[in-house]
């Protein structure tokens, strides 16, 4: 193992034409499934969407006798059986800050720029590879979640069908809730670069802050639905409550991607404009 | 060929890096030198294109770092051994970079051969000994085969096998024709290493020479000569233009002749000479001089 001399490969085998984009994302996604984090972030939102899900359902089941006509009559069990994204979206936010700041924790994003000069290709990719199996882990939790909830909730016989278009449109926009949230993640990441900070924020912006806003007085608290959380879950109401204080469903979809895509916008220019 | 030229980075008021010219050119080693805070990483990231620099550039063979289409097939760098995700394995850190340069597999597992990590390829490489971890970035630097290879203190932390390793495989690919730049703070580890130097100091450069005239520059170096007539041996050296010093132990300093002139001068005058040497400063002390009025944290004294 001491003795020299090494010999170097005179050539490289393959194609010697420049790196493309394509690469870029190849690269993105071998990062991402090489480290087991991946993997656990994704069953830690899996698990936590399906089973915060089930227990809810299961103790509306289970309260059911004491619980007032009122009560029953504004239950939306499409909701309820969703109520997991609330888990589910801290640990996807988490998977898109890791996603980047892992890399400048230890110093990895200098080998990554070097490979790559072209530093917002490396965001882009990042994106690509993140929504993928975001979407897929979100969508599959959010559909496990509804059929699970439902099977619970028809004991009592108030379950509903996937069937009813409205019921689908809450179930699958919950999946894509999810990925969004994913991309803001990575996008906050990108910003704050530091682990601590940029979870602190996501968590700040996604669960802290609509609480605050909520207790201004009213013509500041109606800005509430504006808010990346408020708004994209929009798109998960079946009883749609009426007045201002909710975006229509998609409006509000349409709000959430607008905060992950200026998330992501802002850093993409500091990614160019800062040093590695 | 690396060519900076007039590079420059400050950092608010502090400037890291003034004005900084040189080429590193294929063939041979050049060594990286300064005291610590000098601003060598700082112009190794730039070389790189990661800190973008306030004045100046600095290209390889003739093309900035951004333009370069596949860089790690032009240049290869080991800067942080521990800049790694410590949960990935090292086959898959090596893959992932090769295939953000469109490099082959084949390759990656070939490297790995190269520094001898092909045993522990499938461990993780949060797990690696330093050692261990400077062989996988040289690996990583090695894996598009590049021309250009830059090494920041690659000796730091190193058993004496792995310095002796680093040694000739710094060596061997420089005979290869590669250009290869390697930092250090320790003079020591150059003069075993560097074919070529570049000193800075305080981010200015001090020097870009050969080992020879570096030593030669420095005005430590002087003939020891002893007799037991010195004292008449001395007045005809001066005579000769010669500089003399009585050395404590009643040896000679000459500066201003070489060992052959004085040689021949004790001949003509018929003094007996029992020893004559050159006394060349150590690099160490040739590099202390050097950097004495630019050294950033130098202890107690600057306090006061």
């Amino acid at each position: 193992m001491t003795t020299l001399p090494p010999t170097v490969a005179p050539a490289l085998t393959g194609d010697v034409a420049a790196s493309k984009l394509g690469d870029v994302l190849r690269c993105e996604r071998t990062k991402f499934r090489t480290v087991a984090s991946s993997w656990w972030t994704l069953l830690t939102v899996l698990v936590g969407t399906i089973a915060v899900g089930l227990i809810t359902c299961w103790a509306v089941v289970a309260h059911w006798d004491q619980m007032s006509l009122a009560e029953k009559a504004a239950l939306d069990p499409t909701f309820k059986s969703l109520i997991g994204l609330f888990i589910g979206q801290v640990a996807v936010g988490i998977l898109g800050v890791l996603a980047i700041t892992s890399e400048y924790a230890t110093g990895m994003i200098r080998t990554t720029f070097a490979a790559v000069p072209r530093r917002r290709a490396v965001l882009a990719a990042k994106a690509a590879a993140l929504v993928v199996p975001a979407f897929v882990v979100s969508t599959i939790g959010c559909v496990l979640a509804f059929l699970g909830g439902q099977a619970i909730l028809n004991t009592k016989s108030v379950g509903v069908s996937i069937t009813d278009p409205t019921v689908l449109r809450a179930v699958l926009g919950g999946g894509l809730y999810l990925t969004v949230m994913a991309l803001f993640g990575l996008g906050v990441g990108a910003i704050f670069r530091r682990t601590a900070g940029a979870i602190a924020a996501f968590i700040g912006l996604v669960l802290v802050l609509p609480t605050i806003v909520m207790q201004l007085p009213s013509p500041l608290r109606d800005y509430a639905k504006y808010l990346p959380a408020n708004a994209g879950q929009a798109v998960l109401s079946v009883k749609s409550a009426a007045g201002s204080a909710h975006l229509a469903p998609w409006i509000g979809f349409a709000v959430l991607c607008a905060w992950a895509a200026a998330a992501l916008g802002v850093a993409a220019w500091r990614i160019t404009h800062r040093d590695a | 060929m690396i060519q900076a030229r007039h590079l420059t980075k400050c950092y608010g008021p502090t400037v890291a890096v003034d004005d900084l010219s040189f080429d590193v050119v294929p063939g041979r080693v050049t060594g990286f030198l300064g005291p610590n805070g000098a601003g060598k990483s700082t112009t190794m990231r730039m070389i790189l294109g990661l800190d973008a620099p306030d004045g100046g550039d600095v290209t390889i063979h003739g093309t900035r770092y951004h333009q370069l289409a596949s860089p790690l097939r032009d240049i290869g760098a080991l800067l942080d051994p521990r800049a790694v995700q410590g949960g990935r394995s090292a086959r898959n850190h090596l893959l992932w970079l090769a295939q953000s340069n469109r490099i082959t597999a084949g390759r990656v597992d070939e490297v790995l051969d190269l520094v001898g990590l092909t045993g522990v390829a499938h461990k993780h490489a949060g797990g690696f000994s330093l050692g261990m971890a400077q062989r996988l970035g040289i690996a990583a630097a090695m894996l598009g085969d590049p021309g250009v290879l830059l090494f920041d203190e690659p000796v730091n932390g190193l058993d004496p096998e792995g310095i002796a390793w680093i040694r000739s495989l710094l060596q061997s690919l420089a005979h290869e024709g590669r250009t290869i730049f390697v930092s250090s703070h320790l003079m020591s580890e150059m003069a075993v290493t560097a074919d070529h130097l570049i000193v800075i100091g305080r981010g200015r450069l001090i020097a870009d020479t050969n080992m020879r005239e570096f030593l030669a520059r420095s005005s430590n170096a002087y003939v020891q000569v002893r007799s037991p007539q010195a004292a008449d041996l001395a007045v005809a050296l001066c005579a000769r233009g010669a500089v003399v010093h009585k050395n404590g132990d009643g040896s000679l300093a000459v500066t201003g002749l070489d060992t052959a002139d004085v040689g021949d001068i004790a001949q003509e005058h018929r003094v007996a000479v029992h020893e004559l040497a050159l006394h060349e400063p150590s690099l160490e002390a040739a590099y202390m001089e050097l950097t004495h009025d630019v050294v950033d944290y130098r202890a107690a004294v600057a306090a006061g």
